[in-house]
């Protein structure tokens, strides 16, 4: 599902991909809140039963960033495929809860700010959505579908200086714009990319070298 | 006696409210009007369930309800401009982690670019890929 404030800012994306499969808007971030989103993309598998079978992951279709990310799609997209044909595993609970971030008093705080944020703006009081935009910033600052995601409506360019700028501060204070999950980032980090077992608590927090 | 514009979710509702620099005191007739909660008791009751009240001196005076102390009662997010008369009650952090540890996949209804409502639910039986990605 798109994270975007109206059908129009994710129709020509949707329209061109043609997709057979639904495909959704999320304008105030429903999904986000519930599954502890902070960037796109993220992925996540259900099963048949409805279970979490992989948490929150960064995976792209295809290479096209892989330049500016370092993130190659094949391993999840290979892991994927075996998957759908049940011929490779997806995690076991352990494994799904090991690398499952869930959210902080802060970050639902960070989310109610962006909400009131929205609504504001959407009752024409830019000025005060503006604050609590920045506010839920502040607040979860790893937290990207409101620091990047709010720049759209407020006239920034989310691939733009503001926005250069911004991850490059996020780099300098260590911290990855990325977080894949060990076996998708094919990190060598506390398992080699095993999907056989939990990784390492160390190779949630490595860098993804970008 | 002020009103406050308050954003539950989906639903907006304006209160009778007063609000100081001591912040948000909601009409407790409002509230129980607006959204079913009520104070009695040493507890906070909607028609669904009840929460225990550690002290409802503190949460109920005679100004009102304290909307802080409400949202934090019931360990819900909140986000209030009182200049512009207006409180977003957001998520339970707990909750939403409880849910997620469940590794129960929370079900959502959203709509497509026609405006059709899709449920995460309605392909329970399938394996599923969900994709969150952006324009931006």
């Amino acid at each position: 599902m798109a994270l975007d404030g109206t059908p129009d800012d994710a129709r020509a994306w949707i329209e061109a991909a043609a997709p057979t499969h639904p495909s959704l808007i999320d304008a105030r971030h429903v999904v986000a809140d519930l599954y502890n989103v902070v960037n796109v993309p993220t992925i996540l598998w259900i099963d048949a039963r409805g279970r979490i079978v992989r948490p929150n992951d960064v995976a792209f279709g295809a290479d096209t960033f892989k330049h500016l990310t370092g993130l190659s799609s094949a391993r999840h997209l290979d892991a994927l495929r075996a998957w759908v044909r049940g011929e490779g595993p997806a995690m076991s609970p352990e494994e799904v809860r090991h690398h499952q971030r869930l959210p902080t008093a802060a970050d639902q705080q960070a989310r109610a700010e962006f909400a009131l944020g929205q609504w504001l703006w959407t009752h024409g009081r830019a000025a005060a959505a503006e604050r609590h935009f920045v506010r839920g910033g502040e607040l979860a600052p790893h937290d990207f579908t409101i620091r990047r995601g709010t720049m759209p409506l407020r006239g920034i360019d989310s691939m733009g200086p503001q926005f250069r700028a911004m991850r490059q501060a996020w780099a300098e204070a260590g911290q990855p714009y990325y977080r894949p999950l060990p076996d998708t980032a094919g990190s060598d980090v506390g398992g080699s990319g095993s999907r056989g077992g939990p990784a390492a608590p160390a190779s949630r927090e490595s860098d993804t070298g970008q | 006696m002020d009103r406050l514009t308050l954003i539950d979710d989906e639903r907006v509702v304006q209160l009778a409210a007063r609000l100081d620099g001591d912040g948000v005191r909601l009409d407790p007739a409002a509230l129980e009007k607006a959204l079913g909660w009520t104070v009695h008791d040493g507890l906070l009751c909607n028609d669904a369930m009840c929460v225990p009240l550690a002290d409802e001196g503190t949460l109920v005076s005679e100004a009102g309800i304290d909307l802080a102390g409400f949202a934090r009662v019931l360990d819900r997010a909140l986000a209030v401009d009182l200049a512009e008369r207006a409180a977003f009650l957001g998520g339970s952090a707990r909750e939403r982690g409880q849910v997620l540890a469940s590794q129960q996949a929370p079900d959502f209804t959203l709509p497509d670019l026609d405006g059709r409502p899709h449920s995460l639910s309605e392909h329970r039986g399938k394996k599923i890929l969900l994709v969150v990605w952006a324009s931006w």
